[in-house]
Formats: C-alpha cells, structure tokens, sequence
C-alpha cells in the first residue's frame, strides 16, 4: 500500500474559486483512479490555502492488478494453407502479438487467438502519466495564460509541485516546473524551502512555516480569536459567506481588532455594514442590545499585531471610507429625491428601452394596473405610485455611485430623512427584494406592489423587444426577476392570474413566451422550494395554471393524500380512462355528447355512475371554497367502484351505441374529476414514492 | 520618513537594479499608464522589454476641486511591465516594498482577485490588486489580450498608486499633507491643479471645442491607419508614424472623459463613443503588430 502526496504550488488563487477547484481536483482524481483501476484503500484528502492546492490519497495499491487479454487473429482458412502450414497472415500475427507461430490457439470461433496475462502497471508510473492532465483539467470560470499564446492555462500561475508516493518523487511536468519534494510555507512568515518526504512531514512543515493547511482550521481560528478579542458584552456579527472568504484569503489568519469614532454610528447601518462587510471585509460587531458597536474585527494574513501597526492601518483606512461615506450623505441631502427625477434621464436602463426616467414611466403604469387588479386600497394605492415613481432616484446619488450594492435602500433611508411617509420610504427600500432565493418579500403590500411593478415592467420591456435570456447569457437578470414576481404572488397569497400578470407586463407579441417563463419559473418553485415531485407539478398545472396561488393550493392538497393506497389506485384507473380513450380514436367528438342512462347496465356500471353524482357535487361545493383536500378525499372514495368497474365492464363493447355511451360516461368523469389535477399523469408506485 | 520623491526615487532605483528601463513620463494625457505606448504597443508582440515610468494620470470625472483627501484629477502611478513575467515576479514586487520601508513581516498583505478589462483599449487581464493593512496600493496583472488580440507574451503590469503609498507610509490622513520634500507638501506642489481642472473639466470646458478636438483627432488618426493600409514603399513602411497615430487615440480617449465629466455624453452616446475610441485602439495595435513583423523580416 502506497500513500500519495500531491500540492499544486501556485500564486494567490481567487478566494470565491478555492472550494470549487477543491472539489473538481478531488472527483477527477477520483476518477483517474477508476480509469487506471486502482482502489483506494484509505482516505482521500483535499486542502487548500490561496497558494496550494493539496491532494493526500492513503492506501493506494503499488501497482494495478494483472489482467488478461485476447487477441483474436485471422481465421483457420486464412491462417493455414491446405497442408495446415501457417500462411503469412498467421505468421503476421504471431510477429506483432510477440510470439512464435506454435503459440497460438484456434478459439471457438474458428479464428487464431492469443490468451495473454498483461502484468499491471506500477501506480508510480501512472500516476506520472495522468497527473498532468488532471491538474490541469481542474475547471476555473476564468482561467489564464502566464508563458504566452498556446501555453497551458490555470487560474493563476504554477510556481512549484510536490508529488511523492511513499517518499519517492513522481515524476511529473506540468506547464515547466518538475514535481518534488519541496514546497513553500508562508510569504512572509515562512522561512525557505522545506523538504517534506511525507504527508505527515508535509502537515507540520508547513505548520512549523506559518501555513494553517487545513481550511477548517483556520475557520475555527478566526472565529475563536476574533471572539477571544472583543470586550465583554459585545458580540461578533457572524457572516458565513465573509468567513469563506477570509479562510481562503489567508494562510495564518490572525484576529486584529479594531474601533472608530463613535460619532459615525450616525450614519446607517446599512452603510456601515457595507463598507465593513463587502468593501474592507471587516466583521462587524454589535453590543449587548444588539446595536452596532463601534469595533470591527479584521483578519490579516500575518502574525500577531504586537506594535499595533496593522490595527492602526485599518483602522485609518476604514475612517477614510467612514469620512467618505459622511460625505455623501451629506451632499446628498442638497437635492431631494423628487429633484433627481429628471436627472434619471441621463441613466441608462437598458439600451433600447431608454433610461431610467422611461422605466419609471412603465413602472408607474404596471403599479396603476396592479393595484387595480390586487384591489389595492386608496391609501396603499396612492403610497405605491408615490414610492414608483421615486424608486429609481437614489441611482443618481453620490451615495449609490460608491455602493452600488445598497441601491433601494438608499432610496428607502433618504425617503425618510426627507420626509416622505414610512409606507412611501419602506417600499422604496424594500423594491428589489426578493433578489435570490433566500431573499426575503418586500415587507408591505405597498412595497410588494411596487417591486412586482418594477420586474414585470422589465420583464415585459425586454420581452417586447425579443431579448429573452439565452442559454447561460441573461445579463439583466430576467429570471431572477419572474422568480421574484412568482415568489412574491405565491409567498404573499396575491389572488392574481398568470395572464392578468402578462398582461400588465405588456410583452408585446412576445406575451405567450412570457407566460411560459413565469410557468418554467412557478414549476420550479412548486418542486424546489415547496418540495413536489415533478409529477404532482405537471398533473396540477394540466388541470389549470390559470391562478398561482389556486396552483400552489391544489399541488399542497394533492401532497396530503398522493402516496394513499387509494390516490394511487386511482392514479392507475385514470392512467387507463386516458388510453382507452385516446385508442378509441373518439377523441374531441365526445364533448358535449349526452350520456343516455337507459343504456348503463346493471351493476358496476350504474354502480359508479350513481357514486360519481354526490363525489362531483361535493368537488363543486369544496372547490369553490378552495378546500381541496376534502375534494380530493372525496375523489379517493370512488375507489372501489371504480376498481369493480374495470373488473366487471368491457368498455369497448360490441354494440356500438352501448360502447359509445361508456366512452361518453368515461369523457364525462374525467371531465369532473380532473379539476384539481390530471391524475393521469402521476406515476404511481414506489418509483414515484422515491422521487417526491 | 521617506518623502513623496525618495519613495519614487528608490522604487525607480530597484527597478532599475532589476533591469528595467526608467522612461520619463509620456508627454500626452493618459487615464493610466497602461495607455501610454511603452505599455500598450510594447506588450504586443514577442519582444523582451522591462520598463518602469511615473505617470500623471488624468481622470476628469474624478476631480473633487482639492476638497476630498483621497480623491484626485490627476494621481501619480508607477507603473513597471516585465515583459516576459519572471517566474519571481511576485516576490520581486514585494521586495520592492521592503524597499521603501514597509517590514512586511509586520503588515497584513494580501493579493486579492482583481481582473482588469479596458474596453476602450480592448485589453484585459487577470491578477490581484495588492492590499496592505486594509489598503490598495497596488493593481497587479498578467496582460492576456491587448489592442483586441492575443498576447504572445504575457507581461506582468505593476501599478503603484502613489499618492496612496505615500500616504501610507507617512501616515498621513489627506493626500494633500504628503511631504512631498522636506520644505514641501503635496498641496504646495498639486492643489492648483486639482481646483482648476475641476472647474474646467465640470464647468468651464467648451463642449462645442472638444467635440470638434475629438473629431479631427479621430479623423487624422482614421486618415493615417487608411495610409498605412495602402500600397506602402519598404522604407515607407518602416518609418510609417504608428506612434502618432497612436497619439490621436490617446488624444481622442482622454477628450471622451472630459466630455463624460463635463456631462456632455448622452446615455445612448456613451457605448458608441467607446466603440470609436477602441476602433482607433485597435487599428493601431494590429498595425504596430504588422510593422513589427515587416521589420523584423527587413532585419533577417
């Protein structure tokens, strides 16, 4: 058993793209395994720092197992002449399999074969060979060239490569720099170059060289000792995508902490958080209220700050940000968000569709048709058109310019300042929610009106001129956009059709497509985010995708009772009404036709008929009140009728009127039954079972 | 405490000790030092060159009339291209810090992904920009396209900000209290500067003149790369003015910001005056490419 050491030595790798390339080196090492056939007997490891990628695989074989192999050679006729001497094919053969004619064999098959043992190779010398392509294959969004034109490419440039397998250099070149057994600790902490024989001597030369390899450890480090720092009461803000950010930032992190003035707590939140957060990637802190305290907490990639001079450093340049940010506010205060509405003339929305002022002009019609069709009441109405037409402003402001990311709630905080009314401000800073998926709905009504306005004019705007995403390209978000319109009318309950939400969007002759991105986008809420099973969605929306909400209500009903023995039976029954009916070739001439009682035979046929009469006024009744669950129960009884049905009746019967009217009766039933979901297209079983 | 010039003076010494050229400033205006053709037409081609200037770099829209302490008209870069990369271009640069007093045994240094992309010049490259204590001193990138093609070499461009550096290390709250010598501040030498390009580039510039400036550049530049297209005598060929072509380009890029600042660009304007601007860029960039070859087979 042999155990691999593998470390790509690069310069600084993107922080965001670490993980990624951790779990790509992983599985296509994994995978050159399974193509080599080794088996690993122990662990497979993957670290990495911003400057390594490291591999450590434990109990690999020494070599490949033996196997044997057939080489099969022209045929008796073709090998042997008549007096049964070899021909030139058999001695051909022979020659390029490496062996004496004598050697070979007459399989079953009449043709001249060679059984051979092919010894496995040693996994040194694989390794060798696949190494290469397997580094380099790792996949980066955006990856580069540092040796010029037709040079290999990888996210950064290749400075070093250890490859050992128990002690011994693999041999291996990789875009000009040879594997071996020395690698490199910390730039600046790290002394020379370290020779390592081992994953072990690896572990703790790069420890003894200020390089934490593990990236959890150096999670728990930040945490802990930017914990251990702050003063009592006070408590770390903690942010899971920052702390990903700073692991793969750092190779010996190292808590520093700091403070500022208290006199910029004036400023908002949301700045402060801001420039901490994204622009400097500080933790904020806040004190035993919850408030924001006036410390942040910096991770630096050195070691301890004894002099304070890294504090200070930071310190000075997050009061230049502060300063900044105190600047902006002010100056922004000369013009009021009204006085900017003009200015929004001067900003591009998108280029076909004008500037900012042209978007507000279609927002503020989308907002006049949906309070309209959400029945809004006068005040929130007269607050929606108010907080539409101001949302935009905040684009021309200093403050916007210099943190892009807070655009809206800007707006929101100005708004207030200036005194517009809190439904007016709340709305304003609510508008782009939700943006992603774990994003939260505008908060007020006012604020969902006003972001449902916003989206579908965009959506509509790009439809109308044809600029439907493609593929990976969706450069304005477009999806994000019908996925935001459908959780804000599924999450909030808006009782509004798909149609009247096109329509309002006024996508031009592009109106079918938007409806069915908004129905691609609702598909993927039910299933993803609401958690049905594919089928459930598809039978649901068969039945109608008129109204989200209806859509969503009957899929949750549906859930209750899908996987009773009952629904699924029924499931199978109707799965047979659909082909029977598709095959009697009847299809279409059926509707309307009048059943003719006089015509149902005695027994199970009268029997279902008379059961489906209460079960079909009980739906109507149930599913005016949107209660679908006792539909649907209701639906389950008919069961057993339904079972005796297709056990006593021959649907396809002789007589022609009478086959006719069952085929009518079938249609019918369907018909009725058919109103929540088409319960036809529901696999039932235990395959379905797994798949919700 | 180093001064502002001891700062430069030293980092042009080690640069120099590394081989570089040390080139005076290009005498047109320029956004960035990327601009100037001892970086966008050496790039290109397979040529060694190692070369490290100061440039004043004007950005119009960025003037704040000397009242912000961060925020310039016109900053200072350094700007170094080592051209092929060496493989210890990294710790070169940071030697080089140590170079003016900055113990990074005692600083939290990090490169950080920062990719550059210049439309205007159609270039674009990967790298980090370089932040020490929370600062950005520092762009650093591997040049991959230029002129809008493939680069056969790829350089690494180091970009100090100067003003910052030296704030920094002096440290000082406002560019302007650098100590530019020991008599002189940063105000003393720059402020002038920053009070009245503001005024011009946001109030006084005549939007009617520079259109008119940016045309005719742009039409002298179109009107040489049309002559260099043609029917060319070698010796034609091999003195053809490239160079002040690229001058035109440089001329036209810079009178687009100060339109831009003077809000005198439209919404629907902008992208299709980038698209001119970049056009020249490009034009010259294949052309240079083009010389250099025809000159190289003049030499064999």
């Amino acid at each position: 058993m042999s155990d691999l050491l593998l470390e790509v030595g690069t310069e600084e790798i993107p922080a965001r793209l670490v993980p990624g390339a951790m779990r790509d080196l992983e599985k296509r090492f994994r995978s050159a395994l399974r193509e080599l056939d080794l088996e690993c007997g122990g662990q497979i490891s993957v670290d990495a720092t911003p400057r390594r990628l490291a591999l450590v695989a434990e109990g690999l074989p020494d070599r490949q197992r033996d196997r044997s192999e057939t080489l099969t050679g022209p045929s008796k006729q073709i090998a042997f002449d008549a007096d049964g001497n070899p021909t030139r094919a058999a001695v051909g053969f022979a020659r390029k399999a490496g062996v004496a004619v004598e050697e070979l064999e007459l399989g079953d098959d009449g043709k001249l074969a060679l059984q051979r043992t092919i010894a496995g190779q040693r996994t040194h010398d694989l390794l060798a060979r696949v190494l290469p392509d397997m580094v380099l294959g790792v996949r980066f969004p955006r990856s580069m060239h540092w040796m010029g034109k037709g040079s290999p490419r990888f996210i950064r440039p290749i400075r070093w490569l250890v490859a050992l397998l128990d002690g011994n250099v693999v041999p291996v070149e990789l875009a000009g720099v040879r594997s071996g057994n020395i690698t490199w600790g910390h730039r600046r902490l790290g002394a020379g170059p370290i020779t390592v024989n081992s994953a072990e001597e690896y572990r703790s030369g790069l420890r003894a060289n200020a390089v934490l390899l593990s990236a959890e450890s150096r999670a728990s480090k930040i945490v802990a000792d930017a914990e251990a720092l702050l003063p009592a009461g006070c408590k770390l803000r903690r942010n899971e995508r920052l702390l990903q950010t700073l692991v793969f930032e750092t190779e010996h992190p190292t808590a520093i902490l700091g403070s500022f003035d208290e006199s910029y707590l004036d400023l908002p939140e949301e700045v402060l958080e801001t420039v901490m957060l994204v622009h400097q990637k500080y933790f904020a802190v806040e004190d035993s209220s919850g408030a924001m305290a006036n410390r942040f907490v910096a991770i630096a990639n050195s070691g301890s700050d004894a002099d304070g001079v890294i504090r200070r450093g930071h310190e000075r340049v997050l009061r230049a940000r502060f300063n900044d940010a105190r600047f902006f506010w002010e100056f922004d205060q000369r013009s009021t968000l009204s006085d900017r509405l003009e200015e929004l003339k001067a900003v591009t929305f998108q280029a076909s569709l004008g500037s900012y002022w042209s978007k507000t002009e279609s927002n503020l019609e989308a907002v006049a048709h949906l309070n309209e069709a959400l029945s809004v009441d006068a005040s929130d109405a007269t607050s929606a058109l108010r907080a539409v037409r101001l949302a935009k402003t905040d684009l021309t402001t200093e403050m916007v310019g210099e943190f892009p990311e807070l655009q809206g709630k800007i707006g929101g905080l100005y708004a207030v300042a200036q005194g517009e009314s809190p439904e007016v401000a709340d709305a304003i800073y609510d508008h782009y929610l939700p943006a992603g998926s774990s994003d939260p709905i505008p908060r007020s009504l006012v604020g969902r009106v006003v972001s449902l306005a916003d989206k579908l004019a965009t959506l509509g705007g790009m439809f109308r001129i044809g600029l439907m995403p493609t593929g990976s390209r969706d450069p304005l978000a477009l999806r994000r956009a019908a996925f935001g319109v459908i959780r804000i009318v599924v999450e909030t309950s808006l009782a509004v059709s798909l149609d009247r939400l096109v329509e309002i969007a006024s996508a031009g002759e592009n109106a079918p497509k938007l409806r069915d991105f908004f129905l691609d986008r609702l598909r993927f809420w039910l299933q993803d985010v609401d958690g049905h099973a594919a089928d459930s969605v598809q039978a649901v929306l068969a039945a109608s995708d008129t109204v989200p909400v209806d859509v969503l209500a009957r899929a949750r009903a549906l859930a209750e009772v899908r996987h009773t023995p009952d629904l699924e039976a029924l499931a199978v029954s109707f799965k047979r009404i659909r082909n029977i009916l598709e095959q009697s070739g009847t299809a279409g001439s059926l509707d309307g036709a009048k059943l003719d009682l006089a015509l149902l035979e005695g027994g199970a046929e009268m029997d279902l008929h008379a059961s489906l009469q209460p079960v079909a006024a009980k739906i109507a009744e149930c599913n005016a009140e949107r209660d679908y669950g006792t539909s649907l129960r209701a639906i389950a009884t008919l069961r057993p009728a339904l079972d005796r049905y297709f056990d006593d009746v021959l649907v396809m019967a002789e007589d022609e009127a009478v086959r006719r009217n069952r085929l009518v009766f079938l249609a019918s039933m369907l018909r009725a039954l058919s109103t929540i979901a088409d319960f036809s297209l529901i696999d039932a079983g235990p395959a379905a079972a797994q798949s919700s | 405490m180093l001064t502002f010039q001891e700062i430069v003076m030293r980092l042009k010494a080690y640069w120099a000790r590394q081989g570089c050229i040390i080139q005076e400033p290009f005498d047109c205006e320029v956004g960035a030092g990327t601009m100037c053709p001892e970086t966008f037409l050496r790039v290109l081609g397979s040529e060694p060159y190692n070369v490290a200037y100061v440039q004043p770099s004007r950005r119009p829209a960025d003037g704040r009339y000397g009242e912000n302490p961060n925020r310039l008209y016109k900053h200072m870069q350094l700007q170094v291209i080592l051209k092929p990369a060496p493989e210890d271009v990294v710790d070169l640069y940071l030697k080089s810090l140590e170079e003016i007093g900055i113990d990074l045994s005692q600083h939290d240094c990090k490169l950080e992904e920062d990719n550059w992309e210049s439309p205007t010049l159609g270039a674009w490259g990967v790298g980090w920009q370089v932040m020490l204590d929370g600062l950005e001193i520092t762009q650093f990138t591997y040049f991959q396209q230029c002129g809008g093609l493939d680069l056969d070499v790829v350089p690494a461009e180091l970009t100090y900000g100067l003003e910052r550096l030296a704030a920094f290390i002096q440290d000082v709250e406002s560019v302007y209290d650098i100590r530019w010598n020991d008599r002189w501040t940063y105000a003393d030498v720059r402020l002038a500067d920053e009070e009245q390009y503001s005024a011009y580039n946001f109030e006084e510039a005549d939007v009617g003149f520079v259109w008119d400036e940016f045309n005719l550049h742009e039409a002298e530049c179109k009107r040489l790369m049309e002559r260099y297209a043609s029917e060319l005598a070698p010796l034609e060929r091999r003195r053809f003015p490239l160079l002040a072509a690229f001058d035109q380009t440089l001329k036209c890029s810079h009178l687009f910001n100060t339109l831009q600042a003077r809000g005198a660009i439209s919404v629907t304007e902008r992208a299709q005056v980038i698209q001119r601007v970049r056009n020249l860029a490009v034009a010259v960039a294949k052309a240079w490419v083009d010389q250099q070859r025809f000159l190289a087979g003049e030499a064999a």
